[in-house]
């Protein structure tokens, strides 16, 4: 609110309101000065942890069964109990922070990535535009979760099948993001100038176009991570998503149904973490967005 | 009795926000406007000028505010009052017209029931008396066919009607003082004399007192009754316009006087017998559009344009907005495809160029834009920038870097900038390094797009004497493209008078501008403001 206004400031009076305060406006000082990121931040650091250091956090293997100890509740050797196999809830469920990131991340990663190369020839060459652009209406007519489920039926569930499944929906997003962005910046002054200086395409576009899609790119992967998290357990919920064995916030959702009633923690416990881990990247994005804001933020 | 001063400000003073270039953004500033009067605040951008404007509404940001003084508006005091009291006077009593039209008016409401807001806000007119007076005071502003404006959007109206428009709406209750904040700048200059005028009417019709907020010391003028200039927050100079543009009595007047093209195109050098660096035959540029639905009117933006600059010659178009002086630079360096016609550099073909070898030729022309702020690529140091083009032609990374380091000293900056980015440098500043980067590659031919258009006048003269002094040191020929006829008056050897793509005059500077032969000529000359005055600069040197 007060960079807001100090910006509004700035227009009226024609003076460089952020002028003296140059260094104390740059990225890293911005950040770590925002709430939403650092609590964000926070909560993803800790996720991110957790899933790193599993072997280390008191966990032991998450795949082993054990008939003997079926359903035990809370106790001292069982931190959050045993599922219906036997197997420890604790352990799966911080084996689950792997492979939730593991997904959100490759999706995040891959949408950007293929959604920016498109974009960017998309935007920046008419002829391509109008093809590319009704193509990806057509994608963005299928829903995401039933074209998720035909891939998995086609191809067998995998993190592969999984992964790819999730990002296909989410590139046409990300073009029509850095479509949009690359339409605006092919208008400046700075390009026109770099074309008059006989600038070919791929540096117009590397230098010129692509770093101010970066910011906007970012805050968009935080969503993207987060989204394909939730898609991913509403896919294992569903049965068409990582197969059984593999620790998956979803699939233990999904196992826990049948003993709802009895043992809620089975649901409760997954859904916490997965709630949790969503809250805190949607926050981190929401602050990274505010941050990147170029109004706001000079140097970047 | 009325009071006789209208607005009566003093000691007024506006903080500025931790961090900003100065504390105070206006400090112990005084001043009267009288009853019928118009009092113009004069200084250049970061002045201060525009804070007074918003502080008398009491449209200040937040992140601003007024710490001192008082502001009394017919004997009553403003700056405490509540926002319920500020919103009483707003519209009825006190009013305020912007800068920029399209912006200042709701684009998505019809301008009658915008007007119409003033009066349904402040008073219980019913609709029928309301749309009555709505008309009425359209006709006062001379806006054509009331009846069928009444219904169209800001979008149908031109730039000058919707100037109109806002002042009808700031007028339609009479108020006793009408601030206007810079309201011709986006104007043609033929608008701009309408407006002008009108407004100099209104203001002896209506009795009412007028704080005009400008930066051009034509308009001042034109229409002051009094001036205020103003420096980094204080009024340095205020008396009556005669008193203070004839006899400046503080330094920074005098130099700001000094600074304004005088309207007297200046003696001609000595005629450049240099080969035509760059040949226009018959060229032009027609906007077709293409619609599923029936095809509309095409759009004809140049025709039949025939020009030739040679080496060392500074050629000037000038013309208002829409006459195609832009579309014609974006054409010669080929940004824009023509549709027809001729342009030659130095005996090469290049209209119809096109790849590698249109590549090639883009070496020998380089175009300066109009905006600083948005000439340069924020994320790349102004050395990246100014060796970009070089390095495009093959020319060695290392040679390049000499280059930009020659070229940086001889546009007047320090080599350290090199290693800055463009938000640390000032408008100016922008400008030259851009002169800079449209040098590295030795063109031939120099476009100046309305290259000083956006800077404050101090720093718009020596911008002009660096073009000045490069085109005397590299023999370059330049177009120079731009829309103020004191500048090209200045500048210029030779300029071409475009009106809706045609060159409608053409000639050396002094025959166009003392013995103009064609009417519109002889109407954009009239209507520059301030013609009677001289000011102060002859920009060009006097030696060759």
């Amino acid at each position: 609110m007060r960079a807001e206004s100090n910006i509004m400031a700035a227009e009226i009076v024609g003076v460089d309101v952020l002028e003296g305060d140059k260094r104390r406006h740059g990225f890293w000082h911005l950040a770590l000065r925002s709430p939403p990121i650092v609590l964000g931040g926070l909560m993803l650091l800790i996720v991110l942890f957790v899933a790193i250091a599993a072997p280390l956090a008191f966990t032991t293997d998450p795949l082993a069964l054990n008939t003997s100890a079926r359903l035990r509740p809370i106790s001292a050797e069982a931190w959050f109990g045993t599922d219906m196999f036997g197997r420890d809830m604790y352990s799966r469920i911080i084996y689950g922070c792997r492979t939730s990131l593991f997904v959100g991340t490759s999706v995040a990663v891959l949408a950007v990535c293929i959604g920016l190369l498109i974009g960017l020839l998309a935007g920046y060459l008419r002829v391509l535009d109008a093809v590319v652009m009704r193509v990806m209406d057509g994608l963005m007519a299928i829903p995401g979760i039933l074209l998720a489920i035909a891939m998995v039926a086609l191809s067998g569930a995998s993190f592969t099948t999984v992964i790819f499944a999730i990002t296909v929906p989410e590139i046409p997003r990300v073009v029509r993001l850095v479509r949009s962005i690359v339409l605006t910046v092919r208008e400046e002054p700075y390009v026109e100038s770099a074309i008059a200086a006989g600038t070919r395409l791929p540096g117009i576009l590397w230098r010129h176009v692509l770093p101010n899609t970066i910011a906007p790119l970012i805050v968009m992967a935080s969503y993207l991570c987060s989204s394909a998290i939730l898609v991913e357990s509403l896919l294992s919920f569903l049965g068409a998503g990582l197969p059984a064995e593999i620790p998956s916030w979803g699939n233990m959702i999904a196992e826990g149904r049948t003993y709802f009633q009895i043992y809620p923690r089975m649901v409760f416990l997954p859904g916490l973490f997965l709630a949790l881990t969503v809250l805190g990247i949607n926050i981190l994005g929401d602050g990274m967005r505010d941050v990147l804001d170029p109004r706001i933020s000079r140097t970047m | 009795m009325l009071p006789p001063n209208v607005l009566s400000v003093r000691a007024l003073t506006v903080a500025l926000p931790r961090g900003a270039d100065r504390r105070n953004a206006v400090e112990s500033v005084s001043f009267d406007v009288g009853r019928g009067e118009i009092v113009c605040i004069v200084g250049e951008s970061g002045s201060g000028k525009s804070v007074i404007a918003h502080t008398v509404m009491g449209l200040l940001p937040p992140a601003l505010k007024a710490t001192g003084g008082q502001i009394i508006l017919e004997s009553e005091e403003l700056l405490g009052a509540s926002g319920k009291r500020l919103r009483e006077l707003r519209g009825s009593r006190m009013s305020m017209i912007f800068q920029e039209p399209m912006t200042a008016l709701n684009p998505v409401v019809n301008i009658g029931r915008q007007i119409a807001e003033v009066l349904s806000v402040h008073t219980d007119m019913q609709p029928r008396d309301r749309q009555a007076r709505v008309l009425e005071v359209m006709e006062a502003v001379n806006l054509p066919d009331p009846e069928r404006l009444v219904e169209t959007y800001p979008h149908q109206l031109s730039g000058g009607q919707r100037q109109r428009v806002m002042i009808a709406a700031a007028l339609a209750l009479e108020p006793s003082l009408l601030i206007a904040d810079e309201p011709t700048t986006a104007l043609d200059v033929t608008t701009q004399a309408q407006i002008l005028q009108l407004i100099k009417d209104l203001r002896k019709r209506l009795g009412m007192g007028v704080l005009f907020i400008t930066h051009d010391f034509g308009v001042v003028a034109e229409i002051a009754d009094r001036v205020a200039v103003m420096q980094r927050g204080r009024i340095v100079e205020l008396g009556t316009t005669r008193e203070v543009l004839r006899k400046p009595s503080h330094p920074y007047t005098k130099m700001l006087i000094a600074s304004v093209p005088s309207l007297r195109p200046r003696s001609p050098r000595t005629a450049s017998s240099g080969r035509p660096v760059l040949s226009l035959r018959e060229v032009s540029k027609t906007y077709n559009s293409t619609s599923l639905f029936g095809r509309r009117e095409p759009v004809i933006a140049l025709q039949g344009v025939t020009v030739e600059v040679r080496r060392g010659e500074v050629f000037g178009v000038v013309g208002e907005s829409g006459s195609g002086k832009s579309t014609l630079a974006r054409c010669v360096v080929r940004l824009i495809d023509p549709t027809g016609g001729s342009i030659r550099f130095g005996g090469r073909e290049i209209a119809s160029a096109f790849g590698e070898s249109l590549r090639q030729e883009r070496r020998r022309v380089q175009i300066v834009f109009q905006d600083p702020y948005r000439s340069l690529n924020p994320r790349r140091t102004v050395g990246e920038s100014i060796i970009e083009c070089p390095v495009n032609f093959a020319v060695s990374e290392d040679e390049a870097w000499a280059r930009a380091r020659e070229l940086i000293r001889i546009v007047g900056l320090d080599q350290k900038a090199l290693q800055r980015y463009p938000h640390e440098f000032s408008g100016g500043q922008r400008q030259r390094i851009c002169i800079a980067r449209a040098l590295s590659v030795q063109p031939e031919l120099l476009i100046a797009d309305e290259a000083v258009s956006a800077l404050d006048v101090s720093v718009q003269a020596q911008v002009l004497r660096l073009l000045d002094d490069i085109r005397k040191r590299f023999d370059l020929a330049i177009l120079f493209i731009t829309h103020d006829l004191r500048v090209a008056a200045q500048v210029c050897d030779r300029v071409a008078v475009m009106h809706q793509g045609r060159i409608v005059e053409e000639g050396p500077t002094a025959d166009v501008f003392n013995t103009p032969r064609e009417p519109y000529t002889r109407q954009l000359i009239e209507s520059a403001p301030g013609r009677e005055w001289e000011f102060g600069a002859e920009l060009a040197t006097a030696s060759q």
